[in-house]
């Protein structure tokens, strides 16, 4: 009886396609996956394996301790300290602006911003994040410099200063995105009963929803600076080429992303020294920032109230 | 039979209370006195407005864009709704518990200070708060532990905090929006009888969606509902006794009985 339901042998093949579509779909989207994962194995791999030939020449205890960084020049010498003290030099300057603007930001578009202005606030910001970073760096070249210049008589015109603050601008749409929806996930029944404590809008965002939302906006801020790391171009152009342990803003540094271009657009031959040792900048940089952002995402978790 | 209406000195008094939310009107002039150490019950069925009227009482509706009041809610002789008065003042005055407790992610102890803290109080702070967990009946089970983050309380005892919160800046009238609804039954008797010793202290506003409570607790009832075009009204409001037993309109006695709800 069953046999004779043509409605039931419609379905049959009707059921068998969505079977096979199934099947296939859930293998495109499955391997689209494994080939990202597939990537991300060999760029390590990549990175570890060039690198291991570096540290067969030059003792992992040098690349540490030493002060100095000369890959070329002789004496050579390759001491990672001058590029990570100038990575970190930027980074610091660019958490200056992007940390307090990026939080005030935030809190105007989260908690005080009319719905009108928001909307025309929100696009602003997402053209600041869409500029390209070529772009921000020559701003810095040839706009904040000179202006520095004027305050600072003896600054060299590449320096960390006018690198890290225009870093710092260019990072104020991440930090402040990120920063929004860890204020905006905080419930409105809290808002409310500040208010009804008889607490002004001002008090209610700083003293209630900021450190209800603290732990999504202390990620903000290290996912922010994290960026701020791993940025190349915008170093390249404005801060120098000057393996430089300083803590001078005014000065000319390198970071390390900066050395990286610079050496690989450069004739080191393949296989040299200095040719592998980019690869060991480049797997320090990549654990600094991986680690970094495991820590925000880690003070998420770890420290996000459960409303 | 007939029941005698205590005279009270009136806390708040509503005159010819409009609220509109955008095109909407969501409550037509509402007339009403509260009277001061009663406990005044706001019944009527979902959507009658009744907890639109509770926000009025403390400005809460000014946070909602777009609403606007027409009328008079005199405290103290002044129009809390004249242009001279901070809505800030007010909520300072008149105190207001929630329907889900909404303790702030701070300790129990920083909880019931914030209020003091935002208002500029100078003074003891520990007896503040001791004082404020005492008078809502919390003190017992939380003296130890005052660094508690107050999400390790339970739903009941969170809205007991929330209570002590709002009692902490020693307001005149507590306004509470269905403060058991999310309780179980046990800590709902507990909230119910905090209530009935507070309104020694404190005027005391109650919306409900439970009539039982509303009888229980309240001295004063006032009874809402709104008509074809959604737009609640004031139908009645009488002593509690009265309104359950002998209501003057129908549609009371309808709604007490269950008819509609």
């Amino acid at each position: 009886m069953i046999k004779d339901d043509k409605n039931l042998k419609v379905r049959r093949s009707h059921r068998l396609r969505v079977k096979i579509e199934g099947k296939v779909i859930g293998f495109l989207v499955g391997s689209a996956a494994f080939i990202t994962i597939l990537v991300t194995i060999s760029i390590v791999w990549n990175l570890a394996q060039q690198s291991l030939g570096f540290f067969s020449e030059i003792s992992i205890i040098e690349f540490f301790s030493s002060t100095r960084w000369s890959p070329i020049l002789i004496p050579r010498e390759f001491g990672i300290a001058p590029l990570v003290a100038g990575t970190f030099l930027v980074m610091i300057i660019s958490s200056f602006v992007a940390v307090p603007i990026g939080l005030a930001v935030a809190i105007f578009l989260a908690e005080y911003a009319p719905n009108n202005i928001r909307k025309i606030l929100r696009p602003m910001l997402e053209v600041l994040a869409g500029i390209p970073t070529i772009v921000y760096g020559y701003f810095a070249l040839t706009f904040v410099t000179p202006l520095l210049k004027l305050v600072f008589d003896d600054m060299i015109i590449f320096n960390a200063l006018s690198a890290g603050l225009v870093m710092g601008i260019m990072i104020i749409p991440f930090v402040s995105s990120l920063t929004e929806d860890a204020l905006i996930s905080v419930p409105n029944s809290l808002r409310q009963a500040s208010y009804a404590l008889g607490a002004t809008k001002f008090e209610t965002s700083i003293k209630i929803v900021v450190p209800a939302a603290l732990s999504g906006i202390v990620a903000a801020f290290i996912l922010g600076l994290s960026r701020a790391i791993g940025e190349t171009m915008l170093v390249t152009i404005a801060a120098g080429a000057t393996p430089n342990l300083t803590f001078n803003p005014i000065e000319s540094i390198q970071t390390m992303t900066a050395y990286i271009v610079q050496l690989a657009l450069g004739e080191a031959a393949h296989g040299s020294v200095e040719y592998q040792s980019i690869y060991a900048v480049g797997i320090l940089l990549f654990i600094i920032t991986f680690a970094m952002n495991t820590l925000g995402h880690w003070v998420v978790r770890r420290w996000r109230n459960v409303y | 039979m007939t029941i005698e209406n205590k005279i009270n000195k009136v806390s708040l008094k509503v005159k010819d209370l409009s609220v509109y939310y955008g095109a909407f009107k969501a409550l037509e002039e509402i007339s009403m006195d509260i009277e001061e150490n009663q406990v005044t019950a706001l019944i009527g069925p979902s959507g009658c407005g009744k907890s639109t009227l509770l926000r009025c009482f403390n400005r809460m509706n000014d946070l909602f864009p777009n609403t606007k009041i027409e009328g008079q809610i005199i405290y103290d002789d002044i129009d809390i709704y004249s242009q001279a008065i901070d809505p800030v003042l007010i909520r300072s005055k008149i105190g207001m518990v929630f329907q889900k407790p909404n303790p702030f992610p701070k300790s129990i102890y920083d909880n019931v200070a914030f209020g003091l803290k935002i208002n500029g109080f100078v003074g003891n702070y520990d007896e503040e708060v001791e004082r404020a967990l005492i008078q809502s009946a919390l003190w017992e089970e939380v003296k130890d532990r005052l660094n508690d983050n107050a999400f390790s309380l339970s739903g009941g005892q969170q809205q007991r905090l929330c209570m002590a919160r709002a009692l902490a800046i020693r307001p005149d009238v507590i306004l509470l929006d269905e403060p058991t609804s999310a309780l179980d039954p046990i800590a709902t008797v507990k909230i119910e009888d905090l209530i009935n010793v507070l309104k020694k202290d404190y005027t005391i506003i109650i919306v409900t969606h439970n009539m039982q409570q509303a009888a229980r607790v309240s001295d004063k009832t006032a009874f809402l509902l709104s008509g074809e075009n959604r737009c609640g009204k004031l139908i009645e409001m009488d002593a509690t006794e009265k309104i359950f037993t002998t209501p003057f309109k129908k549609e009371t006695e309808d709604y007490i009985t269950g008819r509609f709800s």
